[in-house]
């Protein structure tokens, strides 16, 4: 397709129309429920010859994100997509990747680990990973996963940031639901996402070290400048928008979005799907005059400790709302945002952590309400609450 | 906001009667949906749900539909008092069957419509899948969908013969239920 079409698709087929749009030279996967339909799709789009890409049938996740690696190491743009067990599995050569920097894209089903065995979503998986050197983006909905998987080869591949990125769509609730998605033109992402160029590869022309043994003389000055580079992603995420709202016509607002947070007393702080659910919230509770409002997390790696703390300087309370729990502490996200806070000499003076959606849990509208109404409530309670 | 519950058996085309519906109201009537199948495990012949979600504006909330305004019912094996859970005032129930009366006892708020979709199906495709046949009655039982923008959708998502068998199924059952298309 030349132009912009309009689609009625899931989040799983969304992301395969962004991949085959991004001219990938090779994808690699192993198929796990609820990331399986994205691979599926895009092999049949090998197969009857719209993608032209060497698709590698691997025998695990691991083998997965390996291929990706050596196809990386030659150059060429690769992707692969996993949820759950298999990015657990993927661990050891998630490392490989970002320390490689290899600027591989990766789909990421965010699901439930095992045990109880459960193939539903929540956070566990990716946010488990967090130090592993890789972007990690969430999606609200799946215009916003199409438009981030494109973004994501811009942002990883860019000279001054090679680092491999993961982009987490909530499964089922994201991955195997159904709605209206604006599908860019294949001239415009041509513009947008120029062939993948770069010199960390091996090449007879101009040879060089790669995937190299660093003893500890020169060990951690790698890991510094690895630091460096994530660091400076939150620019290049900000350039890449801009140009993205520019060639394609959306638009979107860097690490965080921020819903009413310069006049709001009572924020929830989230990620993924679940900010779906609240916005109706905020809009019902804010014509009641009640002053409430929305940080959606974007991006957790670079995370955005200086927006988290702008948007939420003004609050009288804020909860973190995650899909995950650090058994024994309290859960990442909430982590995250407090250490974020610390920085700052302006720290809400109530900030209370709510668990939801573990095993694929459903989070209501009245949930929402309930968080509100704990955020208003001045009683001293515990930090992590369950819902 | 118009909430539909689709219940069937694996196999049947429930989740494709969601997606279709999905596909009718926002490539061909400029609305949005959500459609999706209850999540997890695939098995045939097992009970699904479908869900579809319209609105006039973008709809955020994901969250599992629990009230509805139509609850449809692709196969009469699977009726009990649980399909009408949630079913609101003045909702629709659906229901494709050879019989004339039901074995549950829907309550006076609800208008209840019964289709013979399967003698349908078997005519136009000779087998029993009646996902579109309903489409059809739904259309002609309420303003919920235009018949062509439903006619749009499956010429959109299936091909060649099988698309217009189930274009003739469609109109023959917004025919046979109220609709009047030429």
């Amino acid at each position: 397709m030349e132009r912009e079409t309009k689609a009625f698709l899931s989040g799983n087929e969304a992301v395969a129309r962004a991949v085959r749009l991004a001219r990938p030279h090779v994808i690699a996967a192993y198929p796990i429920t609820p990331q399986t339909t994205v691979i599926e799709r895009l092999a049949e789009m090998v197969e009857e010859e719209s993608l032209k890409s060497e698709y590698l049938h691997v025998e695990s996740e691991h083998s997965a994100l390996s291929a990706c690696i050596g196809a990386s190491a030659v150059g060429a743009r690769t992707f692969t997509a996993t949820s759950s067990q298999g990015l657990l599995y993927m661990a050891e050569c998630l490392h490989y990747a970002s320390g490689g920097r290899f600027p591989i894209v990766m789909m990421n089903a965010n699901r439930s680990v095992a045990l109880p065995w459960n193939i539903y979503g929540d956070q566990r998986d990716s946010l488990s990973l967090l130090d592993c050197g890789w972007i990690q983006a969430y999606a609200e909905d799946a215009q916003e996963s199409l438009d981030l998987v494109l973004q994501a080869y811009a942002i990883a591949e860019h000279s001054e940031v090679l680092t491999p990125m993961m982009i987490n769509l909530d499964g089922f609730v994201i991955t195997h639901t159904y709605e209206l998605v604006n599908v860019p033109g294949q001239n415009e992402i041509d513009l947008f996402l120029p062939p993948f160029r770069t010199t960390n590869k091996m090449d007879f022309d101009c040879p060089m070290s790669l995937a190299f043994t660093a003893g500890p003389a020169y060990n951690q000055a790698f890991k510094q400048l690895q630091h460096l580079a994530m660091l400076k992603a939150s620019r290049v995420i900000g350039e890449v928008e801009e140009r993205f709202g520019r060639l394609v016509g959306r638009n979107y607002p860097g690490l965080i979005e921020t819903l009413y947070c310069g006049d709001a007393e009572y924020i929830i702080v989230t990620l993924g799907s679940v900010a779906g659910t609240i916005r109706p919230v905020i809009e019902k509770l804010r014509s009641g005059g009640e002053r409430v409002g929305l940080v959606r997390i974007r991006y957790m790696r670079p995370f955005p400790d200086a927006e988290i703390r702008r948007a939420l300087a003004g609050a009288k309370a804020v909860g973190v709302l995650e899909k995950d729990i650090s058994f024994g502490f309290e859960g990442t996200v909430f982590t995250n945002v407090s250490s974020a806070l610390m920085r700052s000499q302006v720290v809400p003076p109530r900030l209370l952590n709510f668990v939801g959606g573990l095993g694929g849990k459903d989070i209501s509208a009245a949930d929402i309400e309930l968080i509100f109404k704990r955020l208003k409530n001045s009683e001293p309670g515990e930090t992590v609450e369950f819902i | 906001m118009v909430e539909i519950r689709w219940h069937g058996r694996g196999g049947q085309g429930a989740f494709t009667a969601a997606r279709l519906l999905g596909v009718a109201v926002t490539l061909f009537e400029d609305r949005y949906a959500l459609a999706f199948p209850s999540f997890g495990p695939e098995r045939r012949g097992s009970p699904v749900l479908g869900f579809t979600r319209i609105d006039n504006c973008k709809i955020a909330d994901r969250s599992i539909i629990t009230d509805c305004d139509v609850v449809i019912i692709l196969d009469d094996t699977l009726l009990d008092d649980s399909v009408l859970n949630g079913l609101r005032r003045g909702g629709l129930l659906l229901v494709n069957t050879a019989h004339g009366e039901l074995p549950i006892r829907p309550p006076d708020y609800v208008r209840t419509v019964l289709v013979d979709a399967t003698s349908l199906a078997m005519q136009y495709l000779g087998r029993p899948i009646t996902n579109t046949a309903l489409l059809g009655a739904l259309a002609a039982s309420s303003d919920i969908v235009r018949i062509h923008s439903l006619i749009a959708a499956i010429r959109a998502e299936m091909k060649g013969t099988s698309a217009e068998k189930n274009v003739a199924l469609l109109e023959a059952a917004y025919n046979v239920y109220g609709g009047n298309i030429a």
